[in-house]
């Protein structure tokens, strides 16, 4: 790990820590701003490493496309949750389950996190298992369709793959 | 205020009707997996839109405490992670110890 790279981590998390203390305390008085201060500069000194590993450049042009792809994923939920809602409460119950293999080009853990959970969250598809080396993903899918979209237009793993420049 | 207590309104009853519908499709749908569909997604989204109504409604009720709101606004950012997390644990726990996946036809179980 370069030094920058470390100073980086170290403020970042020493950052985010302080903001959490200064939000869940809400008593804005010397004794307990400093106290928590300190408490976060122990706690990012500890575990600097934990919230950055340095082994990623452009941390900031990532964040910034992840922000600008949480409303899509925000409105696919919103989908997902009609489309259930579809399925459950017709008479006929229109399910056909099946069990979907595919590969991506993805390995960083975090785009892999990211697609993970995007497909449980989106429309009638849920992760059972991901293997990090081929970048392989096994989904259980509700019906043909949603299975199709994941399949054929690849949507979901271009725009991941867009995010964490993995293209 | 009225259009504050209409959306809040408008808020929660969606949320309830969602978390509904989570329990509805667990006893209707046929066996683990299709009911983790049903669960996993509809609590996500349900519990989202009752507390974001609670955000609103605090937000305009009592003004002078906002932290309040956003305590919640991460609440509902955790469920958000936790809960597609927890669901593809429970998944992958099932599929390894070999529950067999229900097929189109076959007996609900």
């Amino acid at each position: 790990m370069r030094k920058g790279e470390k100073w980086f981590g170290l403020l970042f998390t020493f950052c985010v820590m302080a903001v959490f203390w200064v939000l869940l305390s809400g008593i804005f008085d010397a004794f307990h701003l400093i106290s928590g201060l300190v408490c976060c500069a122990i706690v990012a000194i500890i575990s600097r490493d934990l919230l950055v590993n340095g082994k990623s450049e452009n941390k900031l042009l990532k964040s910034l496309r992840l922000i600008m792809y949480i409303p899509w994923e925000l409105w696919q939920i919103v989908l997902a949750n009609i489309d259930v809602a579809y399925r459950v409460l017709h008479p006929k119950m229109p399910i056909d389950p099946l069990i979907i293999e595919f590969e991506t080009i993805l390995r960083g853990e975090l785009s892999l996190l990211t697609l993970a959970n995007s497909i449980t969250l989106t429309p009638g598809t849920i992760t059972l298992l991901v293997e990090p080396e081929r970048g392989k993903f096994w989904v259980h899918a509700i019906a043909k369709e949603p299975a199709h979209a994941l399949l054929v237009d690849q949507t979901m793993q271009r725009k991941v793959a867009h995010v964490f420049m993995e293209t | 205020m009225i259009i504050v207590h209409v959306v809040v309104t408008a808020l929660l009853g969606t949320g309830v009707f969602f978390a509904m519908v989570g329990s509805i499709g667990l006893l209707r749908f046929p066996d683990f997996y299709t009911r983790l569909h049903a669960t996993g997604k509809c609590d996500t989204l349900g519990a989202g839109l009752v507390i974001l109504g609670a955000m609103v409604y605090h937000f305009f009720q009592y003004p002078e405490t906002l932290l309040v709101p956003a305590k919640l606004a991460f609440l509902i950012l955790f469920i958000f992670i936790a809960n597609p997390t927890a669901t593809h644990a429970i998944m992958k726990a099932a599929y390894k110890t070999g529950v067999e996946p229900w097929r189109l036809g076959e007996e609900r179980r």
